[in-house]
């Protein structure tokens, strides 16, 4: 009762407010992407006079993202991010998930010590392990090819710790069945557990690529080559050779970095968040 | 669990044929060997994993203290024990202390501003039934997009002639600065732009604590007279709220104190010393001179810091489920 009443009384100035405020913080959030837009589709003489309005007077959108995709070399970029991004992932789930069953499902002897350890694999930040691992890849001679970009990360350990959670909420009489039918404990993580397991899966891929593809920290230690460079170390690299002068193409870049992860972003909201906020919770 | 499966499988075919004298001591060893196989299947499910967590996690923290206790130079050939004289060099350095005030303000201004923002957003989105997904969804976008090209999507922005910025303060008469080249500026620039990339998790955090909170308690606040909307914040909300603010203040922190793409695109610590921050110094001692050993020491000091944070995050979710 008393929420109806006091929702008709407030509804129009609360209202009004309500969308007012959020309308001018949601600009103030949306004004990089916006000018960065803006940017990429303006010819040089325009960029360097001062103007409010978004769309140019002359499009110059195609010799940007041309110029962007042929000079930066963004495809390559990409795809190097996107192989790099994979390769994690499918490693990380390759080696997490059988670790994680072993851990929620089976008991053995010094399962206390090696959730010790997944646990303290989680509260180290990599960058801390930056130096070593770099020393690593010196001595295993890899350092400026993929597997640099990949190795630091073959296990995760909040791969571990999220796949056990999950893990841990399947009744223990599916995997008693599937026993019984003769599947072996490995047959059981990959045709039983993990289709069970999706939504996890699931949240712990975005956060799992939304990191390796936005990470620069590592990729800056690892590799050195232009070729092998995922997305933002290529944009930097471009950035510094065109001295930031040419800032057409250069946002154009931008905007193509940014696009994918972003459109996913709109397409599946309700995974990203779970993903990313379980992903900071550890 | 599976024992009685495994009992009934295991003793019908001894039954049959032995005594009831052998019985116990054969399902006592078939139990043992169960229990062994158990063992040795997890251990190799584990396996991999386990070889990696030691390789890639546990022997570079080993590392990384013992290196810190040496005077190696990354491709020297010697090197020699100086125990602790690392971190004397970096607390005594001019340069290392910079960079860990220079984070600690850093820290303090993001922090506060994250909550503050994302908190004041969460409760507008939650005021109002319409819009809320598209708000989310808006104020969440910064947290995922590349922070590098950002970044230079923030530099064109901060431009002293041709950017938004600028333009826009010019335009009703406000002074205007070059954002990123000014000393006074720079450190403050960036730490708009962390609050920028962050408070959409921090909105995202408060909106689910939001949820949690029992429709009763407002019925409740309602019979004591807290009608109005500020004496419901006051009363129920905010304290309510408590746990989940001390999380974000944590989790951000964290996420802070790692702040290194926009200070290596945007000012490379400059100008003078003014944006260094931690890991951009542990970066360049340690990958641009090849110190490695100072490099090391500050990894530790780094390691200290994000690890005490850690262990009060954990107690204080500790905490929230026995408040709960």
């Amino acid at each position: 009762m008393s929420f109806i009443t006091s929702a008709n009384f407030l509804w129009r100035p609360a209202a009004i407010l309500r969308h007012a405020v959020l309308i001018v913080t949601g600009a103030l959030i949306l004004a990089p992407f916006v000018w960065m837009v803006s940017l990429s589709i303006r010819p040089p003489g325009e960029i360097f006079r001062a103007s409010f309005t978004f769309w140019p007077a002359q499009f110059y959108g195609v010799e940007n993202y041309t110029k962007a995709l042929t000079q930066a070399p963004l495809p390559r970029s990409m795809g190097n991010g996107l192989i790099v991004c994979s390769l994690i992932l499918a490693l990380q789930i390759l080696v997490c998930a059988p670790c994680a069953y072993a851990l929620a499902k089976l008991r053995f002897p010094g399962r206390d010590l090696l959730f010790g350890m997944v646990l303290i694999g989680l509260l180290l930040p990599h960058q801390v392990l930056s130096l070593p691992l770099f020393i690593l890849g010196y001595q295993l001679g890899i350092l400026n090819t993929y597997a640099a970009l990949v190795f630091p990360y073959v296990v995760s350990p909040f791969g571990i710790f999220l796949f056990r959670q999950f893990f841990k909420t399947i009744p223990d009489d599916v995997i008693h069945a599937a026993r019984l039918d003769g599947l072996s404990e490995l047959t059981i993580v990959w045709k039983i557990m993990m289709p069970m397991a999706l939504p996890a899966i699931l949240a712990f891929s975005i956060f799992s690529v939304v990191g390796h593809w936005n990470d620069l920290f590592w990729p800056l230690i690892a590799v050195q080559d232009r070729s092998l460079m995922p997305p933002p170390l290529g944009i930097m690299a471009f950035m510094n050779e065109e001295a930031g002068n040419d800032y057409g193409p250069l946002m154009a870049a931008s905007t193509l970095v940014v696009l994918p992860l972003l459109v996913a972003f709109l397409a599946a909201q309700r995974w990203f968040v779970e993903g990313l906020t379980r992903g900071g919770i550890k | 669990m599976s024992e009685p499966l495994a009992l009934s499988s295991g003793s019908e075919a001894p039954s049959a044929t032995d005594g009831a004298r052998t019985l116990p001591s054969l399902t006592a060893s078939l139990r043992r060997s169960r229990t062994l196989t158990e063992a040795l299947t997890a251990w190799t499910l584990a396996g991999p994993a386990v070889f990696f967590l030691l390789v890639l996690f546990f022997l570079p923290v080993i590392g990384v203290f013992v290196i810190a206790l040496t005077d190696w130079q990354f491709g020297a050939r010697t090197l020699s024990f100086v125990g602790l004289a690392n971190f004397r060099e970096a607390f005594a350095d001019g340069g290392f202390r910079t960079s860990l005030f220079n984070t600690v303000i850093y820290v303090l201004i993001v922090v506060p501003g994250t909550l503050v923002l994302g908190l004041v957003i969460a409760l507008l989105i939650e005021s109002g039934k319409s819009c809320r997904p598209f708000y989310r969804a808006i104020h969440f976008l910064p947290f995922m997009a590349t922070m590098t090209a950002m970044a230079i999507a923030w530099e064109a922005l901060l431009h002293p002639t041709i950017g938004l910025v600028n333009q826009t303060l010019a335009a009703i008469g406000l002074p205007t600065a070059n954002w990123l080249r000014d000393e006074n500026t720079a450190l403050p620039v960036l730490a708009v732009i962390g609050i920028w990339q962050n408070l959409g998790y921090a909105m995202i955090l408060f909106l689910a604590g939001l949820k949690s909170i029992p429709k009763d308690l407002y019925d409740a606040a309602d019979v004591d007279g807290a009608d109005l909307w500020l004496d419901r914040l006051c009363t129920v909300t905010l304290p309510m709220l408590g746990p989940v603010s001390m999380f974000v203040v944590i989790v951000v922190a964290l996420r802070a104190f790692e702040c290194f793409d926009t200070v290596k695109v945007l000012t490379q610590g400059g100008p003078g010393h003014a944006s260094e921050v931690l890991l951009y110094t542990l970066y360049r001692e340690s990958f641009e001179y090849l110190r490695t050993g100072y490099g090391a020491a500050i990894a530790v000091v780094f390691l200290a810091i994000v690890v005490t944070l850690t262990l009060v995050q954990t107690r204080v979710m500790d905490r929230k489920v026995h408040y709960q």
